[in-house]
């Protein structure tokens, strides 16, 4: 039984840090006329409930979402109302979810289960953007790992419909839909494509044809309608990139002007063709040998592709690399721990806009905190632990002196901790030099960017080399 | 990556506890805070701006300086660091100045005086197997540093009780060691910082006379007369006079003691503060109140007569009760000191060395909180962290120390009226009684269950209690009539909690010493 109280203590450590962090700074506070995503958030409520009418918004103030009058509209008790949606929704569907994995996960023990929900619990990028800025991030990435959740544990069904729930509420869950569809057709294959393995395709295909149609349905109306739905959603007519993320295109864009030099259509086929071939090996090699470990690792490596390479990329898109890094830190808790911290320091230019300094620093400490104590990080870099044997052994038939691998890599996270560290106190305590406005937002992405790459390349390596001769190993042992 | 370990504490579970909880009193910087915080900017203002021969006498603000000299001096000190934050804060005249700069200096004030209150509490924390989270000091660090009503009250209302605690601690550590005058001194330093801790200042002077003046006890534990040691007993005396000439000294000299005196004891306030701290004083209160609403029913008493200040209308007045017999300080000082005998007597006739202090010590500290004149709901803290110490002891200590500590913090609630703070309040009220409940359980699981059924209904009807108050009145329409409802409901609720671990307490200690077992010390 104790590992209950011990999980509701988890739970409510969570919920406290939420909530504190929600009394800060929102994203476009007192910021007329643009303000922000706080906004933006607050129209979308002002649209869809004026038109038409529902008759329940009476019960609550009718001032925040009056048509027209309302917008840009600020106060107290309606920054509370917002804020109390984004923790009920979070309470609902993303903390539960967590919950549930954690305690599904085989082969750790229950202390060890409890940890790792605590640190996912205190991820500051989902907790500073969804609380902070202010946005609903939780409730996609909750129905994504209801999904996640439904697979793994063999509810095929469940979990497409969850995952088709989560792109429905946001288009960017696209970046999770490649690793879901070649697992359940690597599935499929396994089970014998004439027999239950057509069934089961057959099922799901209805599944998630279905769920579009009945949350697409009110805007099938007329073709001119659902042409605009998609022309909201995919808005290539923005440019290859807007303002400063950390992925290839801007980091490219320093050195070369390419937004300006080519033209439109060759960015797009351009960003394709590099987004599908970064991702094409670990995609094929996920139907060909269906696992959960390698379904989790694809999906983490399929979204940093598309991070890195896409066309539109937001600096907040990385919370969808983040969610499936967290599901893997118990397996890799030194290089999870390393990489959660560098997508939080992605988002630093945009945390500082928002005012949350303060509430990023406490909650980047605290999470570094949590994980060096649960998983003590720093005792589990040895190439076995980093699930890199396979691989260094592969190197060591060619180059026999490779002995050093893991040396490398905690040299490199000492470099890469310093050099945030650095960037972060430099940003925030000097000016930039007059030519060069934008230098810390620059050199911020540009370095997040180089450790994604780095990232990008570890993960495949891992998924490549993941065990068939693993598997080998433990039938011998 | 050695020196990294090192460096971040790996697998040092106590640093981890006392980083995370810093971490989050950072995190509650933005949040409400009450005129406490102008109270101590205004001394901060006066200790820096004005001569000593001033500090006392000041009053452009109405929250004149009422603490004892050591806590100006502090305030003294800290002006000096302030004046690098925002200079405006110290100018006496900025009545209710808060800039951000002032909130993030006044806010790091108190976090980093915690630090004090965390090395008073040091404990070697290794790693240690895998009945880690069952040890019994890992449980007291956690009921230590992340006590909610010290987070509450310091962090967001704003105070700073952390550090004064560290020194209470400290000094009771010091007893447990035998290190008698260091655990005398660091009581006279505490005394002069804030004399709320006169409190259990009867527990201090009779422990220290009987076991440490009377060097030898008899084989039956009674007193050994021919034991008295004279040096013994003038070298404390010598601690806490000088002590006290270096507090008072410098107000001696410019003839202000009663001044001094008069801001620190102002017995002009009422017999309860605006909101009832859950006393004793609350159910008399309450008792009066009923009995005056039966008696105008069935017209026993004269409506005319009645005085028409209410005792829960916000005002710190002096009223009379209409049906009791009314209460004045001299009455309040009796009952005090008439509860505290008894405990007193065990601690002279049956000493039972350190644990029993510590057991007098709480019990003086509910009792003046029970009984004493004008009590803030916040001194239940005085009895609450030292029973910390006690409950990880004894399954029974353990039982008395859940009620008193749940209903306690409960009864803090008031303090945080604002919406945006009550989910915070719910939620690490939720966590540290959780956390409480669930680990002493399992720490005496091999002894009876720790509550009858009785106590388990008393606590879950807390629940309730909060979700008529806070959700449920303020849209009934008698919230304009009987405005105070939740804060009498609140108060009466607890003080009936609170009255019952006193009781229990006196029960257990009394006994105790009647069966004349000498505890492990």
């Amino acid at each position: 039984m104790e590992k209950w109280y011990l999980m509701t203590v988890v739970v409510l450590i969570g919920l406290t840090v939420r909530w504190t962090v929600s009394l800060n700074s929102y994203s476009g506070a007192g910021k007329p006329p643009m303000f922000g995503d706080y906004e933006a958030q607050r129209h979308w409520q002002e649209i869809t409930f004026n038109l038409p009418v529902k008759q329940w918004a009476k019960f609550i103030n009718p001032d925040w979402i009056a048509l027209h009058t309302s917008r840009g509209y600020e106060s107290q008790a309606h920054k509370l109302f917002m804020r109390t949606t984004v923790l009920i929704a979070d309470l609902l569907i993303y903390i539960p979810a967590v919950v549930l994995y954690c305690c599904c996960l085989k082969e750790i023990s229950t202390k060890k289960k409890i940890a790792n929900a605590l640190c996912i619990l205190l991820y500051p990028g989902l907790i500073l953007i969804d609380y902070g800025h202010f946005q609903y991030n939780s409730v996609s990435l909750g129905f994504a790992l209801w999904g996640v959740l439904g697979i793994s544990c063999d509810c095929d069904l469940l979990g497409s419909l969850a995952f088709c729930l989560a792109i429905n509420y946001k288009q960017m869950e696209l970046y999770h839909a490649l690793p879901f569809f070649c697992f359940l057709l690597g599935k499929c294959f396994k089970k014998g494509l004439k027999g239950k393995g057509f069934v089961l395709l057959v099922k799901l295909a209805c599944i998630v044809v279905a769920s579009f149609v009945l949350c697409w349905l009110p805007f099938f109306t007329e073709r001119e309608q659902t042409l605009q739905v998609l022309r909201r959603l995919f808005p290539v007519d923005r440019g290859l990139f807007e303002d400063k993320v950390a992925n290839i295109w801007c980091s490219f864009n320093v050195f070369l002007k390419i937004k300006d030099i080519l033209p439109r259509h060759i960015q797009l086929i351009m960003s394709f063709c590099s987004t599908f071939l970064s991702l094409l090996p670990a995609c094929i090699k996920l139907i060909l040998q269906p696992s959960s470990k390698g379904f989790k690792f694809t999906l983490v490596s399929c979204a940093l592709s598309f991070f890195l390479f896409s066309f539109q990329v937001h600096e907040k898109s990385i919370l969808l690399v983040s969610l499936p890094v967290c599901l893997v830190l118990s397996e890799i808790p030194f290089m999870s721990t390393w990489f959660l911290l560098v997508s939080t320091f992605s988002m630093l230019p945009l945390l500082l806009k928002d005012e949350l300094l303060m509430p990023s620093v406490v909650t980047t400490m605290a999470f570094f905190i949590a994980c060096v104590t649960s998983f003590s990080i720093f005792e589990k870099t040895s190439e076995e632990e980093l699930q890199l044997k396979s691989f260094s052994i592969s190197v060591r038939k060619y180059l026999p002196c490779f002995t050093f691998l893991s040396r490398i890599i905690q040299y490199l996270f000492l470099i890469s901790v310093i050099t945030m560290v650095l960037l972060t106190l430099m940003t925030v305590t000097l000016d930039p030099p007059q030519k060069l406005p934008d230098l810390f937002s620059v050199l911020v992405c540009f370095v997040s960017c180089l450790n994604f790459l780095f990232f990008l390349v570890y993960f495949n390596i891992i998924i490549m080399w993941d065990s068939k001769s693993g598997r080998n190993q433990k039938k011998i042992s | 990556m050695a020196a990294l370990t090192i460096a971040t504490g790996t697998g040092n579970w106590f640093s981890a506890l006392a980083l995370g909880v810093t971490l989050l009193k950072c995190l509650l910087i933005p949040t409400y805070h009450s005129t406490d915080f102008e109270v101590h900017r205004n001394w901060l203002a006066i200790t820096h701006s004005l001569p000593i021969s001033q500090w006392y006498y000041e009053a452009t603000s109405e929250w004149t300086l009422d603490y004892p000299p050591f806590f100006a001096w502090f305030e003294y000190i800290l002006s000096h660091v302030a004046k690098y934050f925002d200079q405006e804060m110290l100018n006496v005249h900025n009545l209710n100045y808060s800039s951000s700069r002032t909130l993030l200096f006044q806010r790091f004030s108190v976090i980093f005086m915690d630090v004090l209150f965390v090395c008073c509490k040091c404990i070697d924390g290794k790693k240690v197997g895998k009945e880690l989270t069952e040890k019994p000091k890992f449980i007291l660090s956690v009921l230590l540093l992340w006590n909610f009503g010290l987070l509450i009250v310091d962090h967001i209302h704003f105070q700073y009780n952390g550090f004064l605690f560290g020194l209470m601690l400290l000094s009771i550590a010091r007893l447990f060691q035998k290190r008698h005058m260091e655990g005398a001194f660091l009581f006279a330093v505490l005394l002069h910082f804030k004399h709320i801790y006169l409190y259990v200042a009867p527990a201090y002077g009779v422990y220290l006379l009987r076991s440490y003046c009377f060097t030898a006890n008899k084989p039956d534990g009674s007193i050994r007369w021919k034991s008295f040691s004279f040096v013994r007993v003038i070298s404390l005396g010598l601690v806490v006079f000088l002590v006290s000439a270096l507090s008072l000294g410098p107000f001696l000299a410019l003839n202000q003691l009663p001044q001094v005196f008069s801001r620190l004891f102002p017995f002009k306030r009422g017999l309860c503060h605006a909101y009832w701290a859950p006393n004793f004083w609350a159910l008399y209160n309450a008792l009066d109140k009923v009995l005056s609403v039966i008696g105008l029913k069935l017209k026993f008493l004269d409506p005319n007569n009645i005085p028409k200040a209410s005792m829960t209308s916000g005002l710190v007045q002096q009223f009379q009760h209409t049906v009791l017999p009314s209460v004045t300080p001299l009455a309040t000082l009796i009952c005090t000191l008439i509860a505290i005998l008894p405990s007193i007597f065990c601690l002279w006739f049956k000493p039972q060395g350190p644990r029993g202090f510590l057991r007098c010590l709480t019990l003086c500290a509910l009792s003046s909180f029970m009984f004493g004149w004008h009590v803030h709901e916040k001194a239940i803290l005085l009895a609450i962290l030292p029973m910390s110490l006690l409950s990880v002891g004894k399954a029974g200590d353990a039982s008395i120390f859940l009620i008193l500590t749940t209903t306690g913090h409960y009864s803090l609630f008031p303090l945080l009226f604002t919406a945006p703070e009550l989910p915070i309040k719910i939620l690490l009220m939720l966590l540290f009684t959780i956390y409480s409940i669930s680990s002493l359980k399992t720490l005496f699981r091999k002894e009876k269950p720790l509550f009858n059924w009785m106590e388990t209904f008393y606590l879950l009807g807390l629940g309730p209690l909060e979700v008529c108050c806070e959700f449920v009145f303020p849209f009934t329409s008698w919230k304009v009539k009987y405005p105070f409802i939740p804060l009498l409901l609140t108060s009466v609720y607890c003080a009936v909690g609170i009255t019952y671990a006193w009781f229990k307490l006196y029960v257990s200690v009394l006994i105790d010493s009647a069966i004349g077992k000498t505890k492990k010390q």
